[in-house]
């Protein structure tokens, strides 16, 4: 299985900048790599590619030195190193953008980043971090605190703090999940001038098309191995699922039937928050059996509709209706028991509890379990057994913590225990973020089905392709307020691009499009 | 070599269950240097220290009666803790308790019925948890700091017990000490073992280890109390409100700091004084920690800080120690814990060579 030889690379002759040699690690009994070579090669961007739990994340914080390998060896530039922690890493010129973000919430953007590097004055670091900001297209505000930040703007400060090294071996674990299409452009021009530049780029994704885009070379893992070692932009993206999955990944379930009638209206919504406006007098229908998806870059306003929306941020009561009663002002258990469920975006400590088992997690939003003094614990073993067989969540055991799951599966758990639930109004909030393609496939298939039977879905997402391939009608959220509907097939990604940097067409033209739709 | 922290992936299950023991055997390990730094030889110290209260019947139900308050209240403080509610006033609860308690013993006259030490015991639970319902109260209306708040209350509770004490229930017969009188023998509460004076109290304390149990592994209010404690967020969403577990885990807490305070004066001492517990209701918030906020674990913790409050004394009476001792221990198996935790959430890292 070792790469170099054979890799379509056309940096493949030569010394490897970064070559992991025979690496095994286990996890208990698990075995997260068995014997793995990677090589990457001075200025290739090599794609790594594999379901959730196929071992790429282990690997690379092997190379990043967080973990510890039992067995294998780690060179740089032909020259055997023990990368025993992340500074040693650095120092050998490794770089590493993580997917789950380590950054201070109560500091700001400038000292987060500024806490990584050797000292120096802030106002040179902060001109150093607007500079690369500006270059790959990546806007920050330094001044900021990272609480204040959207999941998808902290993920931006981690790319420019792994930028700001000059690292010579960049590694990027699903950067692009929050970023628009032009900024995942942007940000793949970067990438590319680095790698012209010599730098190395390993780039863990679950994106087909974006590897095919993107990489030169594409290894893809599969249950802790290396299994394919081959050039993607000579591969279907089904060729690349099919290696990925050992299978073929299942098909979308196609949809004929029309959308009922309104069930949950939204009227005037407007939130603020400390620092000035979150939503902006949002205004829109869900009909029963539709799927509304609301597209746009984190951090302008879907945190604060979603909690509107669900009821942890309580509202005037007429600014939402469910079958015609306000909601506005009841709270989260209150809405829940009238039919209406919702998937945060944050799995630990939002949708799940990190420290409690799968059994007590299924028992989080289950009022019938909650009834009277004592906990009907039979009904969170059922609920939770139920969830992980329909969705084929690998755990060990019920009585397992959910901090244990990998993100895919603990997303899969936790969409089961909600739709298990039959909801009448379902709200999901990034449904497929860090899942891999057959978990997302899954469900986006469950969400499908829900929509069959009668429910209104609201999809809140970054991921374009996700709501082209779900959504009857389409939104756009910019600024905390909400662009006009559009049907999926009179709307460009290029045109929502322009959308997502809030300009849309003016509210006289809004009527015209709610005839039409 | 060179060693340092790194952070573990998760919490270590063996050092969760490891650290307060390791914490105890560096106690007694600093204890013995104590001991030679007061120029009396170690395993004599131990000896009086340690060995010798376990060494009788009597020692033993001594121990029990020194650790019933402390489990009352440790087991009180799990419930606050547990939610995220930092009360630290568990020794004023304890005292108004005791003062409220103490009043209605006071009220029982010889001809009383047998049965007038349940009304004590009610009253003082009763006590302490109107005492922490000021803290709830403020926390609730006005956002104000819980552990400001208790913690001050405390002193306010230590002047209030001196107060009555020399004013209004001082004993006319006794001379001008600040205590009341004698309670009657049917305010008292009953003995459980002939000949000790261990009481129905240490009965009580084990009932309140089983609740404690109960409540977080059994009932849905435990079930929100726990959600609300580890994830603030996941609350929110499930829609457990934070103000009912608020007013549940004081009240809860205080009327048992309370019941202690209650059992303390209608029990062993029998009257009300001015100084009625040697920081029980502090000493207890080490007890939670160390027993790691489960009730076995306070049950041992609360053995364990008994033993030093015995330990303490003997080493006056035997070896002409300071009685300071008892809290110096009680200290140092604080630090040491905390120490000790460190490796639960990091490992230690040795390498190689110099710095890089």
């Amino acid at each position: 299985m070792h790469a170099g030889a054979e890799s379509a690379s056309v940096a493949a002759a030569g010394t490897p900048r970064l070559s992991l040699g025979d690496v095994t690690k286990h996890y208990g009994k698990v075995v997260a790599n068995d014997a793995v070579s990677f090589d990457v090669m001075p200025g290739e961007i090599v794609a790594l590619l594999g379901e959730n739990g196929a071992g790429k994340t282990t690997l690379m914080k092997i190379a990043y030195g967080i973990t510890q390998a039992d067995r294998g060896t780690i060179a740089v530039d032909g020259a055997v190193v023990g990368i025993d922690s992340p500074r040693r890493a650095r120092a050998a010129g490794i770089a590493m953008v993580f997917q789950q973000f380590a950054l201070f919430e109560a500091a700001t953007v400038l000292e987060n980043i500024a806490l990584g590097l050797p000292r120096a004055p802030m106002r040179n670091i902060e001109s150093r971090v607007m500079e690369l900001a500006a270059r790959y297209g990546l806007p920050v505000d330094p001044m900021k605190r990272v609480h204040d930040l959207s999941m998808g703007e902290r993920q931006r400060v981690e790319i420019v703090r792994g930028l700001l090294s000059q690292p010579r071996v960049l590694i990027l674990d699903e950067p692009t999940s929050v970023l628009t299409p032009n900024a995942v452009d942007r940000l793949f021009l970067t990438l590319q001038q680095l790698a012209f530049d010599g730098t190395s780029i390993v780039f863990i994704s679950h994106k087909l098309h974006e590897i095919r885009r993107l990489a030169t070379r594409c290894v893809v893992m599969r249950a802790g191995r290396v299994v394919a070692d081959v050039d993607p932009r000579v591969q279907t993206e089904s060729a690349l699922a099919r290696l990925m999955l050992g299978a073929d990944t299942p098909d979308l379930a196609s949809h004929t039937a029309p959308p009922g009638e309104v069930m949950f209206q939204v009227r005037n919504l407007s939130v603020g928050t400390d620092d000035g406006s979150a939503l902006e007098d949002v205004t829109f229908d869900v009909r029963s059996g539709e799927i509304v998806g609301i597209a746009g870059v984190s951090g302008n306003g879907q945190t604060a509709l979603m909690a509107s929306l669900a009821g942890e941020t309580r509202v005037r009561s007429d600014a939402v209706r469910l079958s015609g009663e306000p909601i506005g002002n009841l709270d989260t258990a209150q809405r829940r028991a009238l039919g209406l469920r919702y998937i945060p975006e944050q799995r630990l400590g939002h949708g799940a509890v990190a420290e409690l088992s799968l059994e007590e997690n299924a028992l989080l939003t289950d009022a019938s379990a909650q009834s009277g003094l004592l906990m009907h614990r039979a009904l969170g073993l059922a609920g939770a057994a139920r969830a992980v067989e329909r969705f084929g969540v690998r755990a060990s055991s019920l009585a397992q913590k959910a901090e244990t799951l990998s993100g895919g599966n603990l997303q899969k758990f936790i969409v089961g225990r909600e739709v298990l639930q039959a909801p009448r109004i379902l709200l999901v909030h990034q449904p497929t973020w860090g899942v891999d393609a057959g978990s997302a496939a899954a469900i986006r298939n469950e969400l499908i089905a829900l929509r069959a039977a009668g429910c209104g879905v609201v999809v809140v997402s970054e991921e374009l392709d996700e709501l082209y391939q779900l959504a009857d009608r389409l939104f756009v959220m910019a600024n905390g307020r909400l662009s006009p509907p559009r049907k999926p097939h009179q709307i460009s990604s290029a045109e929502m691009g322009v959308w997502m940097g809030g300009e849309w067409p003016a509210a006289s033209d809004h009527s015209a499009v709610m005839r039409v739709t | 070599m060179r060693w340092s922290l790194t952070p573990r992936d998760r919490a270590s299950p063996i050092w969760i269950w490891l650290s307060p023991f390791v914490a105890i055997a560096l106690t007694l390990a600093a204890g013995c240097a104590l001991f030679a730094a007061m120029g009396t030889a170690p395993i004599q110290g131990l000896m009086v220290f340690i060995v010798e209260p376990l060494a009788s019947v009597r020692g033993w139900s001594e121990l029990a009666l020194k650790a019933t308050p402390l489990v009352l209240c440790a087991c009180g403080l799990a419930v606050c803790f547990r939610t995220n509610v930092w009360n630290i006033g568990a020794e004023g609860q304890l005292i108004v308790g005791a003062i409220v308690g103490g009043g209605v013993a006071l009220l029982a006259t010889p001809d009383t019925s047998r049965i007038w030490f349940v009304l004590v015991l009610l009253a003082s639970a009763v006590g302490g948890a109107l005492w922490a319902s000021i803290t709830a109260w403020l926390r609730d209306r006005f956002n104000a700091n819980e552990i400001l708040v208790s913690l001050m209350l405390v002193y306010v509770a230590q002047q209030l017990i001196s107060w009555v004490v020399q004013g209004p229930w001082r004993d006319p017969a006794g001379y001008g000490f600040p205590q009341s009188e004698m309670f009657a023998a049917a305010a008292r509460v009953p003995t459980l073992v002939e000949g000790t004076r261990l009481t129905l109290g240490s009965a009580l304390a084990v009932v309140a280890a089983a609740a404690l149990w109960l409540l977080f592994a059994r009932t849905v209010i435990g079930f929100q109390l726990k959600v609300i404690g580890l994830a603030p967020l996941a609350a929110r969403y499930a829609g457990f409100t934070n103000r009912r577990a608020l007013w549940f885990a004081m009240l809860v807490s205080g009327a048992l700091a309370g019941l202690a305070g209650g059992l303390e004066v209608a029990g062993p001492i029998g009257q009300l004084t001015s100084s009625i517990s040697p920081g029980y209701g502090f000493a207890a918030i080490i007890v939670a920690f160390v027993g790691r906020l489960h009730p076995v674990g306070i049950v041992l913790a609360s053995l364990v800080m008994a033993l030093f409050y015995i330990g303490g004394e003997l080493a006056q009476s035997r070896l002409g120690l300071p009685s300071a001792l008892t809290g110096v221990y009680q200290g140092l198996l604080l630090f040491f814990l905390l120490a000790c935790d460190t490796l639960v959430a990091h490992r230690v890292q040795f390498r190689q060579g110099a710095p890089a």
